[in-house]
């Protein structure tokens, strides 16, 4: 669905989400790799368990939220990606123990 | 609104007083037609915390402790009957609620405060906890605590559903709701009343004057007085976590979808709804002094609402002497007192005996301390 410009092309870096590997372009936000990739979803949300996929791509819907690096309920779209990086689907709620 | 409308009764401001007062007239048979500023108002229903709070409330003041109860002790048959009604659940919960004291002087004033309310005011029933018995009904409280106050009357809802239902409600039963305002004038004329809108004209045979912190100006066109002024609560609001805070507390508690709310701040500045980093961070350590394990969650939101304050703290609820049929209605706990101002309050101002508590609220009693 979504086709990068053809200036925008750069190197590339590798992550990990939910575990499978992905080639992703230097400069992209977690949430752009998300739909470049065309992956069905990248959260489930907390009230009634339904997929979501990256909205606004400006940082107000919390839409885009993903577990990165082990942090949870993080704004992908505001997230650059870096070699290496392990991104999780964000499933519902924060996990929270007292 | 271009003709004149005609109405049996008006009232004027949508907030939660207003809302709830019209919800329950248009119970009763009236066709109240509430006249709100829409969404540009101040609209501290809007930015309320959502507790249902007795505890410590009332002290000095027997009967505002009794009102304050007595909606506490009907809120679960109204928030059923609000659901029913409209379809709409408020997230009504009454578990209780929780002092939670951070230092011993605040835990001693607290324990003598409390102790004196249960004094003053028979059926006000609270506990005070020591650390072990406050941790072992809130795991992850820190072990620095002081203690802390439980008081079973206490409870919670979500204060942005209570609204939206009673809206709903009030369109269900018959009544109108017209986001025409500010009502700019109210004028008397013998038989009833002509309200000047941004839109046109209202008549109605009575009116109620729900106006919050806009109160001050209209109540005084039908000879009443609303000495409020506004007072600013800010509140931060945090990602959806698992729950794990069933009870309220004064200065946080869990919505029913995970989200944490802190609070809050009275300042006195003005008309300014805005926030402050400052005072974001005295609510955020305040939080995770108690809360420990809260120290690495996200924060997402962060909020200033003005409180519509009185001089004493407790409502203003007065019906004109001057100009019959005018009433007003005004507070800062909009969300505590909604089922009280649903059932008693609008079955008074429907043409009802007043309730033993109603009389007490006049502001006539701010004129009595003035002459003294």
């Amino acid at each position: 669905m979504f086709k990068p410009l053809p200036d925008s092309r750069s190197g590339c870096v590798t992550l990990t989400i939910d575990g499978q590997s992905l080639s992703v372009f230097e400069g992209q936000s977690v949430a752009a790799a998300v739909l470049a990739a065309g992956l069905a979803s990248c959260r489930t949300t907390v009230v009634s368990g339904s997929p979501r996929l990256p909205y606004c791509m400006m940082g107000l819907c919390f839409d885009c939220l993903m577990e990165i690096d082990g942090v949870p309920n993080c704004q992908a779209c505001l997230v650059e990606v870096r070699e290496g990086m392990v991104v999780r689907r964000q499933q519902g709620r924060r996990g929270l123990q007292p | 609104m271009s003709a004149t409308i005609n109405c049996d009764i008006a009232v004027v401001g949508g907030g939660l007083v207003g809302a709830a007062i019209a919800y329950g007239l248009a119970g009763r048979g009236l066709k109240p037609v509430v006249v709100d500023e829409g969404d540009v108002a101040y609209r501290a229903s809007r930015g309320n915390f959502g507790l249902i709070w007795v505890q410590g409330k009332g002290l000095g003041f027997d009967a505002y402790a009794r009102w304050t109860r007595l909606s506490s002790e009907i809120w679960g048959d109204f928030a059923q009957e609000l659901q029913d009604v409209t379809g709409v659940d408020v997230a009504h919960r009454r578990p209780g609620g929780l002092e939670v004291c951070v230092d011993d002087a605040e835990y001693q004033e607290r324990a003598e405060e409390l102790h004196r309310l249960s004094e003053q005011t028979p059926g006000f029933e609270y506990e005070l906890l020591d650390p072990a018995a406050l941790r072992a009904l809130v795991p992850g409280l820190s072990e620095a605590l002081p203690g802390g106050a439980y008081c079973p009357h206490d409870g919670h809802a979500n204060p942005l559903y209570l609204l939206r239902a009673l809206h709903e409600g009030i369109t269900r039963k018959g009544g109108r709701y017209l986001p025409e305002g500010p009502v700019s004038a109210i004028t008397p004329d013998g038989a009833g009343f002509a309200l000047t809108t941004r839109a046109g004209r209202l008549r109605a045979e009575r009116v109620v004057v729900t106006a919050g912190l806009g109160s001050k100006a209209l109540a005084s066109e039908v000879g009443l007085d609303a000495p409020v002024y506004p007072n600013r609560g800010q509140i931060l609001v945090t990602e959806r976590v698992t729950p794990f805070l069933e009870l309220p507390t004064a200065y946080l508690r869990q919505t029913a979808e995970g989200s944490l709310q802190l609070g809050d701040t009275h300042e006195d500045v003005g008309l300014d709804d805005g926030t402050t980093s400052a005072a974001m961070k005295a609510i955020a350590a305040r939080a995770v002094k108690s809360f420990p394990f809260l120290e690495s969650v996200r924060l997402v939101r962060a909020w200033g609402a003005l409180r519509v304050m009185t001089p004493d703290g407790a409502p203003i609820y007065d019906a004109s002497e001057r100009h019959s049929g005018a009433f007003l209605a005004t507070c800062h706990s909009g969300v505590t007192l909604a089922a009280v101002h649903a059932i008693p309050l609008a079955a008074w101002i429907a043409g009802a005996d007043p309730p033993p508590e109603v009389r007490s609220f006049s502001a006539e009693r701010f004129h009595v301390q003035t002459a003294a």
